[in-house]
């Protein structure tokens, strides 16, 4: 990861890359895991050197998955609002009038519709977004993300929020979730399918040979099944952690403003506290992670593998680095557009 | 063998053509569409300003200098002759409201009074507006400019009359105010004064 010497522009181009590799290694553990069990099955054949024969399996979990993912895409937004007992933003208060404001404001910068505001009757300042594209999307705030925040605050958050919707994070994590949902599938398959004893006996009547190489990948697959669950997890927050320092630096591409998003985090890192309408399941729509508290930031290094948000500090630092490069060039005289 | 190969690679460049030159009028549409959110935020603008000045008149009265500038860099935006002429307008009047809303600062009264404070926040997110239109149009700006201006597309852009366009300037006078600065690149500025 480019650190130091990047503006927001190189920190976005460096993210996106850096994602894009994650998801081809995770389509690669993901066929290897189905083709395997393909290959045990006899839906795939290994002849001559060449694959013959229909993966069944692995088209069935990528259906099955899709058809999981299809569902919450489309309804996912309402039943995330739903279960977080959101309800319409509306101008009733000066500041309320505000945030509709800010919405707009970032909105423009992001060169976006304008997305619904919602919010959620919880003091833990935090912020989420949702739905299936720009033009069906909705940033939820927290009241206490209202009340505790000031205008530049607001900006810097919401400009995360908007960044999340302008760059299909909800897409991409729902993407995400089908994978890891077919490699759990489909290891739960291979250990079910083995438990009963059914790989012995399926390349019976062959030679020496094939039976080796049969059991070869039997013990293959067996080891996978058990491995990939894991790793697919591991990937699966390490993109969500991506996406989040995308969002941070498109942030600062909307606002042009490292300090806005930096005092948020800051101010948030000092009130932090457990959101108590968060389930495990929409965690990771939040700007900053619901489900810890302040003084549980888990710096340990297990417990940054299996986050779907980096640590606070670190996001904080980067922003610090971004401020620090727009002060060198300006103080430079270089042109800042 | 050879006259399929030929085949796919026409095709191919067919392909890329089509995508590039599309690509080109998106963005160009993009720039129009950019310049006109600029435009509806300076209309906005030119409506809140007499309801502002009627509803702070009484409270401020030793701010007549102030308020006048405002009034008048108003008037002349609206009436300008040319494209010109109206943006130095404008942009005078972005100064001038800055100095008003930060002057604004100092007559607590003013914020116990609810009809200022909605304008102060319709006036502080308008000028937020316009700064942030005027970025936007500078991004996509500076987009249809690098395609316009890069290999290959700039073979497609020159043969279809796709030209660079111009970037949104801040006039001198705005960069000279330091703590109030709405001008582009300081949209967070505002938060000083809520």
């Amino acid at each position: 990861m480019p650190q130091g010497h990047a503006d927001f522009r190189e920190l976005e181009r460096a993210n996106r890359r850096d994602t894009g590799m994650l998801v081809v290694v995770f389509l690669a553990l993901f066929c290897a895991l189905g083709f395997g069990l393909d290959i045990l099955v006899g839906a795939l054949k290994i002849a001559n050197g060449r694959l013959t024969g229909f993966p069944v399996l692995t088209i069935a979990a990528l259906i099955i998955g899709s058809v999981q993912a299809l569902i919450s895409y489309y309804g996912g937004g309402a039943l995330v609002l739903m279960s977080a007992h959101a309800r319409a933003l509306m101008p009733d208060s000066p500041k309320h009038q505000m945030v509709l404001d800010v919405v707009r404001e970032m909105a423009l910068a992001a060169r976006m519709p304008v997305p619904r505001a919602y919010v959620i009757n919880d003091p833990a300042p935090n912020a989420f977004a949702t739905g299936r594209d720009p033009a069906h999307s909705v940033i939820c705030v927290t009241q206490g993300l209202i009340d505790e925040m000031d205008r530049e605050e607001l900006q810097g958050v919401i400009g995360h929020e908007m960044a999340h919707i302008r760059d299909f994070d909800i897409r991409t994590m729902m993407m995400i979730a089908v994978l890891v949902g077919g490699v759990a599938m489909l290891a739960d398959f291979v250990l079910r399918w083995s438990f009963y004893g059914g790989f012995g006996g399926r390349s019976g009547g062959r030679d020496r040979g094939d039976s080796e190489a049969g059991a070869i990948i039997v013990i293959l697959v067996f080891v996978l099944a058990i491995l990939a669950p894991l790793f697919s997890q591991l990937i699966a927050m390490a993109v969500s952690r991506e996406r989040e320092y995308l969002a941070d630096a498109s942030s600062v591409e909307f606002t042009r403003n490292p300090r806005a998003l930096l005092r948020a985090l800051e101010h948030i890192a000092q009130t932090e506290s457990p959101l108590s309408n968060a389930t495990r399941g929409i965690a990771h729509l939040f700007i900053v992670n619901p489900l810890e508290g302040a003084g549980e930031s888990g710096e340990g290094f297990f417990d940054n593998l299996l986050s779907t948000h980096p640590p606070l500090p670190r996001r904080i630092a980067r922003l610090h680095a971004l401020l620090g490069e727009q002060a060198t060039s300006a103080a430079t005289g270089a042109a800042h557009s | 063998m050879g006259g399929w190969l030929i085949l796919t690679v026409l095709v191919l460049i067919g392909l890329y053509l089509v995508f590039a030159y599309n690509s080109l009028v998106r963005l160009r549409n993009e720039v129009d569409n950019s310049w006109r959110q600029i435009d509806v935020q300076l209309k906005r603008r030119h409506d809140l300003i007499p309801n502002l000045v009627e509803a702070v008149k009484g409270y401020m009265q030793f701010e007549r200098d102030t308020l006048t500038q405002v009034v008048e860099a108003r008037g002349r935006a609206i009436a300008a002759p040319t494209q010109g002429a109206r943006l130095e307008a404008e942009n005078q009047l972005t100064a001038g409201l800055g100095r008003l809303l930060a002057v604004m600062e100092n007559y607590p009264q003013l914020k116990s009074d609810q009809n200022v404070l909605q304008l102060q926040e319709q006036l502080t997110t308008t000028e937020n507006q316009l700064a942030f239109a005027r970025q936007a149009y500078n991004d996509v700006v500076l987009q249809l400019n690098t395609r316009v201006e890069t290999f290959p597309t700039n073979i497609i852009a020159s043969n279809f009359g796709f030209k660079a366009a111009d970037y949104f300037k801040a006039a001198p006078e705005e960069q000279a105010l330091p703590k109030v600065d709405l001008s582009l690149g300081a949209p967070g500025a505002p938060a000083q004064r809520q």
